[in-house]
């Protein structure tokens, strides 16, 4: 999976060319990537405007109006206790993007960190880290963050007055996404690091007497961004996936907050009734990924053409 | 190799320890405990039969006795009973594991069945609209929540045409192989597009480096058939790495199959976990998720040991 140590020089070198930007919007995926995560991202930070100037609340409940169809006062109808499912996708995809972005950004920090210590410090912190990171790469990760997602906070004396506030859910799930998915990060880093630790700009730092974490950070991760920066793009889609399974099996955004995950919790009973209620969640999911599959990989492809078809 | 070998098993045999204490740590850590249970069935239980309940059991001592009383008992095969269905929890495990490895099995063979011929000839066409197309399909499936496309699938072939079963096993007693065939088959269909897009976006990128290689060229300078040099000389060397995601893939099926198990209710290992993590069951919680982390490591040991064993450079190292 992680490049050969050569080549992240090689891709650190070609990000700072003046190309980089052209070569990414040439890419076909690319250009629709950004213009559906705009649209997306614009709808979820309006949405309380939206919500607003149609009237409605994510969250009022009106049972004289479940399972509308389409209507002018509800454009996409109602779900199954009458809140206005356009307000609840916009206010979903709040919650789905935000943990999403927050989730994997959180994750690569954490695989950062650790990376450019077991590259660069090496010996025993390196056989340490690298065991745990194949340790948890070996594991079955959806079981154990059922698990992990189950746990009862206020048992690891946490006050029940934030283990069960409307937030703790938010928290909680990018603390679980974090600390499931740094491993990858973490590879590449310490790859990436191996490879530039011998080089001359590295012992010239040494040599002027850096400390070894102003040479992490001053020297050594600025080199590694750019792998960084892939690998963080590809994961926000896998963590919105893992965010709306956890939710959609209840054990995630807990109601009455909306996640796109948590609106299909109830939909496998209106499967028969309602449809559409089932679809708009599901669809808005499945877009928001496959956007940030494409523009990761448009990414990968623009900073190193050469590597790029061979990875995966 | 053979140092390679043992020294892979330990660090397996040592995360598989480790894990069943961090496992035996979380579950406590659910919510409510035992005792709980009992004092919602009887409420005129006191404090201090509440105290001596918990002494009984053990829970009042510290987290690490308790494991280790629970190993104890473990190695010998005592896991307790399951609550939810008042058996011995290991009783309970051993038609599950089975439900999951036939669905596991089908969908892990169709995907390979399918991704192998769709990623050679997408590779050969490089770069052409057909491979456009392949590698547009490959991105649906990676990106698709396996959840919903299972509720759309449901809706398509269950609910409007009514053609297929929406549950994963059927009712009656004695069905026949046709009728569970029939039952299996949107369970399979999930898995297999939720994971043949993986298996193409590698194969195909083993494809291409493959055959950007020197001993491609000579076999074509050569003058071997295109076709021989596509699938003889190209893809064994291409498969290499190729073993080693099927190996991974059956460990992540193992659990993967979770979401799919529990939308059609398919009794499995990953719907037992999930049912038994829900309704407080911890005996049977603890020993499948056990279960289920043993062979995830195995079968990750196993892809790395395969891999080593195929490709004489790794051993090497």
């Amino acid at each position: 999976m992680s490049p050969a140590p050569t080549m992240t020089a090689a891709i650190a070198a070609r990000t700072r060319q003046p190309g980089f930007a052209r070569r990414l919007w040439r890419r076909p995926g690319a250009m629709f990537s950004i213009v559906v995560l705009g649209i997306l991202g614009t709808g979820a930070l309006l949405a309380p405007l939206i919500g607003q100037a149609l009237g409605h609340d994510p969250e009022m409940v009106d049972l004289l109006a479940r399972l509308e169809g389409p209507s002018w006062v509800h454009p996409l109808g109602t779900d199954e206790l009458g809140r206005d499912t356009l307000v609840r996708l916009l206010h979903g995809g709040r919650v789905s993007l935000l943990v999403g972005l927050v989730g994997a950004v959180a994750a690569a920090t954490i695989g950062t960190v650790i990376g450019l210590m077991a590259g660069y410090l090496g010996g025993r912190v390196d056989a340490l880290f690298m065991r745990i990171c194949d340790g948890v790469i070996a594991l079955p990760m959806l079981p154990l963050l059922i698990v992990l997602a189950a746990i009862d906070l206020e048992k690891l004396g946490i006050p029940a007055g934030i283990a069960t506030s409307e937030d703790a859910s938010v928290y909680r799930i990018v603390a679980l996404v974090a600390l499931a998915g740094w491993t990858g990060v973490a590879r590449l880093v310490r790859a990436g690091v191996l490879s530039l630790r011998e080089r001359d700009f590295v012992v010239a730092a040494v040599s002027i007497g850096c400390g070894p974490w102003r040479i992490m950070l001053r020297h050594l991760l600025p080199n590694t961004l750019s792998p960084i920066l892939v690998a963080t793009t590809l994961s926000v889609g896998s963590v919105i996936l893992v965010e709306s399974v956890l939710s959609f099996l209840g054990l995630g955004i807990q109601p009455p907050m909306a996640s796109w995950g948590s609106m299909l919790t109830n939909a496998q009973e209106l499967v028969t009734t309602a449809p559409m209620v089932a679809v708009y969640p599901g669809l808005l999911i499945f877009v928001t990924v496959v956007a940030c599959n494409l523009l990761g990989d448009a990414l990968q492809e623009a900073v190193d053409p050469q590597q790029a078809g061979a990875r995966r | 190799m053979n140092r390679f070998l043992v020294h892979r098993v330990l660090q397996a045999a040592v995360l598989v320890a480790l894990m069943s204490f961090v496992c035996y740590g979380l579950i406590g850590l659910m919510p409510g405990d035992p005792i709980d249970l009992l004092l919602s069935a009887d409420p005129r239980l006191t404090p201090e039969d509440v105290a001596r309940l918990k002494a009984i059991h053990g829970l009042d001592r510290p987290l690490l006795e308790r494991y280790l009383a629970w190993l104890g008992k473990a190695v010998v095969g005592e896991f307790g009973y399951s609550r939810l269905y008042a058996q011995p929890a290991a009783a309970v495990l051993g038609p599950r594991l089975a439900n999951t490895a036939l669905l596991m099995g089908i969908s892990l063979a169709a995907a390979a069945l399918i991704a192998l011929p769709l990623a050679v000839a997408a590779a050969a066409r490089a770069g052409t609209g057909f491979d456009r197309a392949v590698n547009a399909l490959c991105f649906a499936g990676i990106s698709v929540p396996t959840f919903w496309l299972a509720l759309i699938l449901i809706m398509v072939f269950a609910v409007q045409l009514g053609w297929l079963p929406a549950a994963g096993l059927p009712m009656a007693r004695d069905p026949g192989l046709l009728e569970r065939a029939r039952h299996l088959v949107l369970p399979v269909l999930t898995l297999t597009v939720a994971s043949v897009g993986g298996h193409v976006r590698y194969i195909r990128a083993a494809m291409i480096e493959a055959l950007g290689q020197d001993y491609i060229r000579t076999a074509h300078a050569k003058g071997l058939h295109p076709r021989r040099v596509l699938w003889r000389h190209a893809l064994r060397n291409a498969l290499l790495p190729y073993v080693t995601i099927l190996a991974l893939d059956c460990g992540a099926l193992v659990s993967g199959a979770l979401v799919t198990e529990t939308m059609f209710g398919y009794p499995g290992m990953g719907k037992l976990i999930f049912d038994a993590v829900m309704g407080n069951d911890f005996n049977l919680a603890l020993l499948a998720l056990l279960l289920v982390t043993a062979l995830t490591v195995a079968c990750n040991l196993l892809a790395d040991v395969a891999y080593a064993a195929l490709d004489p450079r790794i051993r090497q190292r």
